[in-house]
């Protein structure tokens, strides 16, 4: 198959994917018992008033009529308007969108450094005690999700040694000069390493919360792989040539080690951005996933289907971008 | 060789013992809840609030973990808690098993359309931030022990068949199976005679897997308040509680968070102890 067979056929399946999270979403929304109408009026509305909201919001119609309204709506870019805010959809989430990516590159990062250096120093000192050590902590580590890390981080090092920010997105008391949501990267941008390192403050604990789980998958796999090359020809071949073992770790066994830990980290890097829906709750962090559990609290319909198509669009172009990525990196993929 | 693998086992051992010995604990005390808890765990006492555990200065005895911000007992209430924690981990865990398992052994032995359609879902499963999917169906379906079991089961029934539906297609291209249809089997009845006992260890470990799973959706739903009646002490509502008041009671989050991750562990250390005891090479 050709690579560019192998794109459309992906771009198909998730079109698809994208299709069907969608009528799912819609649907079983608009089961919910309680009207959302009613919630946005003062007491004491009178039903003409009702009927009036409800034709502006296309509530009078019925559900595939409706269906057809919105999905010809989202392929122009209008994904309605929020009940809650009177804001169009869109507007509004991109407005976070940013904040959740910052995080969980940011996770993403921390997870890669913790889960390499673990991986390297398990593969240097196998067969002693800190390899042993290092397998018990990612034992422990995976075993325990991202929502209880988070909990334990903010006990640790919010309140007995309060050293990291537990709370929010950045200090409201500094003066934001920027013009786009992406602070983290804006910050460094325009040199203000003031604001940066108050951004960073406050997202290591959520980040850290959220790589935890990933940084010992990526551990565990990596030293694998390195161990199982370790035994290979070339590798003693290196070895009799005279290089050192660090040298010979990272330099000739770790580039064949690292191909699988790299599928792996794509896949996984979808399950850490759904995490960020409750980390950005428990750390008050103001991205999409605590505007998305706001949104179901006050059930602002328009505003939970945008949501849910962001995010089942996240997923599925990180999916088909790691797909492509292996493709292109794995020889026997790309001619085959 | 033969010392590498004494040891993997006694580790093996060791890691069911413990977790398996917390959770037992853990289910007599969710039975016998009434007898062994100090206090009612609904009592409040506002003259009694935010008294630290015994061994600190202030404490009664008759509160051994101290008591929340409205002075009930943190130690009744995370007795309690276990009861809701180990029946959704229980009902919850054993309906996804069920569906999702037989879903994977239907999609992956008869392979054709079934299959399609089952993949197909499970991938449109995969593209929902599950937290979120859990919060929206709690919100359609209205807040309860029900709602809850229904949201995990919908959720995580791809878990199972996933995993079961590999197996069953790897099982499914062995010749004890064709000489299973040979002989004359319906297709069915092969299915449930031949691919399922082979299946069965697998279906066991994530059974366990999924139990810890299942408490910690309990425990995020409770968090954000969307999970049983506030007159029900759940660990996740304690830990919200808990985090408000972090800086003056910090017992109020640390209890029931050691007893919640204890009980996550084990269930996952149960779950991968297990898989261990099935892996005929280890054994």
């Amino acid at each position: 198959m050709t690579l560019i067979r192998r794109i459309l056929l992906r771009l198909l399946t998730m079109a698809i994917t994208l299709f069907g999270v969608a009528v799912i979403v819609f649907f079983v929304i608009r089961v919910v018992p309680g009207n959302p109408i009613a919630m946005m009026l003062p007491p004491g509305a009178g039903e003409e008033d009702i009927a009036r909201l409800k034709a502006l919001y296309g509530f009078d119609k019925t559900i595939p009529e409706q269906f057809v309204i919105w999905l010809t709506g989202v392929l122009h870019g209008d994904f309605g308007t929020s009940i809650t805010t009177r804001q169009p959809v869109l507007q509004l989430v991109l407005s976070r969108l940013p904040a959740t990516i910052e995080l969980s590159i940011m996770a993403l990062v921390i997870a890669v450094i913790i889960g390499g250096a673990l991986a390297l120093t398990g593969t240097r000192r196998r067969g002693t005690r800190v390899e042993g050590a290092i397998d018990v902590t990612n034992g422990m580590a995976l075993s325990v999700p991202d929502f209880l890390w988070g909990l334990v981080l903010i006990l640790l090092f919010g309140v007995l040694w309060p050293v990291f920010h537990i709370s929010g997105r950045v200090s409201p008391a500094l003066d934001l000069p920027f013009s786009t949501n992406f602070y983290l990267f804006e910050s460094v941008l325009r040199l203000r390493f003031d604001i940066w390192a108050d951004l960073v403050s406050h997202m290591f604990m959520p980040s850290l919360a959220l790589a935890i789980p990933l940084a010992a998958i990526i551990a565990q796999l990596l030293k694998q792989s390195l161990k199982e090359t370790m035994h290979l020809d070339y590798v003693t071949l290196a070895r009799t040539k005279g290089y050192d073992e660090n040298h010979v770790i990272t330099r000739e066994a770790l580039p064949n080690a690292v191909l699988p830990t790299l599928t792996l980290i794509g896949v996984q890097f979808t399950f850490l951005i759904g995490g960020t829906v409750i980390i950005e709750r428990l750390f008050s962090y103001e991205g999409l996933g605590n505007m998305a559990i706001d949104a179901v609290i006050n059930r602002d319909l328009p505003l939970i289907q945008g949501i849910v198509i962001l995010f089942a669009l996240i997923f599925t172009v990180v999916n088909l971008v790691v797909d492509l990525t292996y493709a292109a990196l794995n020889p026997r993929l790309r001619h085959g | 060789m033969a010392d590498a693998r004494g040891l993997v086992k006694r580790r093996i051992g060791m890691r069911l013992w413990l977790s398996g010995g917390w959770l037992t604990l853990l289910v007599l005390a969710a039975i016998f809840a009434p007898l062994i808890a100090p206090q009612d765990p609904l009592m409040q006492d506002l003259f009694g609030g935010r008294m630290p555990p015994f061994w600190e200065a202030g404490s009664d005895a008759a509160f051994p973990l101290g008591s929340d911000s409205l002075g009930r007992d943190v130690l009744s209430r995370i007795i309690y808690g276990a009861r809701v924690a180990l029946g959704v981990a229980l009902i919850a865990g054993t309906l996804t098993c069920l569906i999702g398992s037989l879903l994977g052994l239907i999609a992956g032995y008869f392979r054709g359309w079934p299959d399609m359609v089952i993949s197909r879902l499970v991938d449109i499963w995969m593209a929902f931030p599950p937290v979120l999917f859990a919060i929206l169906l709690i919100a359609v379906m209205g807040t309860g022990l029900t709602s809850i079991i229904i949201a995990i089961v919908v959720i995580d029934w791809t878990r199972f068949a996933r995993v079961i539906r590999a197996e069953a297609m790897s099982q499914g291209a062995m010749d004890y199976v064709a000489s299973a249809q040979v002989a004359g089997r319906k297709r069915f009845s092969t299915m449930l005679a031949e691919i399922l006992p082979n299946v069965l260890p697998t279906i066991v470990v994530l059974l366990t897997l999924e139990m810890g799973i299942a408490v910690i959706v309990e425990a995020i739903l409770s968090f954000v308040n969307l999970s049983i009646s506030t007159d029900q002490p759940t660990w996740g509502s304690m830990i919200a509680e808990g985090r408000l008041s972090i800086h003056q009671a910090w017992w109020v989050l640390v209890f029931p968070l050691i007893t919640l991750f204890l009980t996550v562990l084990s269930f996952s250390q149960l779950g991968e102890g297990l898989k261990d005891h099935f892996d005929p090479v280890l054994r």
